[in-house]
């Protein structure tokens, strides 16, 4: 393993701001975002493309940044938990996490909060079926779920106005 | 988790690709969505010298139907194909997407990865026994076309050869009179399935008159029966011979015991899987509207 690895020159947008760094090929988006960057809103749970603690939007798509090299997110725009806040003021879905209890420890809020996102910019009224199927990719060990989905139906009321 | 150190590649055309991997030999794999491969690079159950990235060469993420044959670019993602006019025409191809693990594994992974992998829990071989499907691939040598029940030779094998690449899947849009249904059972939404089963069916009047039956998760490749099949093809579909039917198949798996469950559990699974599945693709085919049907725990 003496052999060198040549490192690969990317450029990425992450929360509107552009990125260019080079990075070994082996690097995870998801160390990218928290080592590189320092933004560590996104968390690292079973690393094995199970939890969705560590979902992020990438050109819109949900995508687990744990199974995902930085050098194939080169080139493309991600939005990540720390994204969310506008000018000091939380999301309507942050908003609406704190005012139902949608979290307890945290960990998994912002892989829920960003795969919401997904979610309602698809379906901006789902049903609470809908809500399971589109969190189904992201684990909560505190809440039971029950407090996440009525978090998710609050903000989709308050983001239809 | 950090995979072993490796060159990337990355290609923007098909003969690039190919040429790379010819040349790096195999100590190089090919990289598609990564859902799979990332996965167990990081379990260092693999640990390639090089990845040669796939996911810019244009025009291979295509679903389009050519006449009566549905053609899917072997990039198109779970995502992209349950979205798409295909899965809105061919329900089963609905049911198969979009019970694939989760929203985001299904935005990234492919349908060529699925089949590129021969992991007998993927989906998408599964469903694509039933619909006679063809693979299209290209290598040094040329491009050949491989039906898919002949793709794979065993667990995790296929008979690809040296810097072969699946570039397309091809199958006939199943008639008026013909449909099919892909049930699962999983543990969790993004677990893959304890089992899963596809069967395809046409009928005329009563009769069934053509049949596909497919079993996935259920031995080290997809499990098909033409002993089943021939129960069911030339007659009524009653509960006895689709009971009759499942109990062929069932018997032809050899379920492997694992953490997902014991080898009897596996086989009452898909022995329901089976009987539900050839009652949704009937009432199907006699024209009822069936969402999917996918069960968890």
């Amino acid at each position: 393993m003496s052999e060198v690895i040549e490192k690969v020159s990317i450029r990425i947008t992450i929360n509107g701001q552009s990125y260019r760094r080079k990075v070994e090929p082996r690097l995870l988006l998801v160390q990218f975002i928290r080592e590189e960057l320092g933004l560590t809103g996104t968390h690292v749970g079973c690393d094995v493309t199970y939890c969705g603690a560590c979902t992020v939007l990438v050109d819109d798509k949900p995508t687990k940044s744990c199974t995902l090299l930085a050098v194939q997110a080169d080139g493309c725009e991600i939005l990540t938990v720390e994204g969310l806040e506008q000018d000091g003021e939380l999301h309507p879905l942050q908003k609406a996490f704190s005012e139902n209890h949608g979290l307890q420890c945290g960990y998994c809020t912002p892989g829920m909060l960003m795969s919401s996102m997904a979610l309602l910019a698809e379906k901006p009224d789902p049903s609470p079926a809908e809500i399971r199927k589109g969190i189904s990719g992201n684990l909560c060990r505190c809440t039971g779920y029950n407090n996440i989905i009525k978090s998710i139906q609050a903000a989709a009321r308050e983001m239809a106005g | 988790m950090y995979p072993a150190p490796f060159h990337y590649h990355r290609v923007d055309s098909l003969q690039d690709a190919i040429s790379r991997l010819a040349e790096l030999g195999d100590s190089a794999r090919a990289l598609a969505g990564g859902q799979t491969l990332l996965v167990w690079m990081k379990l260092r159950f693999d640990e390639p010298r090089h990845l040669v990235d796939l996911s810019r060469i244009p025009g291979l993420s295509d679903i389009r139907l050519e006449g009566d044959e549905v053609c899917i670019g072997a990039l198109a993602t779970h995502a992209e194909i349950t979205k798409s006019a295909v899965a809105a025409a061919i329900p089963s191809v609905y049911d198969c997407g979009s019970g694939i693990a989760d929203g985001q594994i299904r935005s990234r992974g492919t349908i060529g990865g699925a089949l590129g992998s021969a992991d007998p829990s993927c989906d998408w071989p599964v469903l694509l026994h039933t619909l006679d499907a063809v693979l299209t691939c290209t290598g040094p040598e040329g491009t050949r076309s491989i039906p898919v029940s002949e793709l794979v030779e065993d667990i995790y094998t296929t008979i690809l050869q040296p810097a072969e690449l699946i570039t397309g899947i091809r199958f006939r849009m199943p008639p008026e009179n013909s449909a099919g249904a892909y049930c699962g059972f999983k543990r969790c939404a993004p677990a893959y399935p304890t089992a899963s089963v596809a069967v395809q069916l046409t009928l005329e009047d009563d009769i069934c008159s053509e049949v596909r039956i497919a079993l996935g998760s259920a031995g080290l490749t997809t499990v098909t029966s033409k002993e089943a099949e021939n129960i069911l093809r030339g007659s009524r579909l009653t509960e006895a011979n689709i009971d009759k039917a499942a109990q062929a198949i069932v018997a032809a798996a050899e379920p492997v015991p694992d953490q997902r469950g014991a080898e009897d559990f596996k086989r009452a699974v898909l022995h329901s899987l089976v009987k539900r599945a050839v009652d949704i693709a009937m009432r199907r085919c006699q024209g009822e509207t069936i969402g999917v049907h996918r069960e968890y725990v």
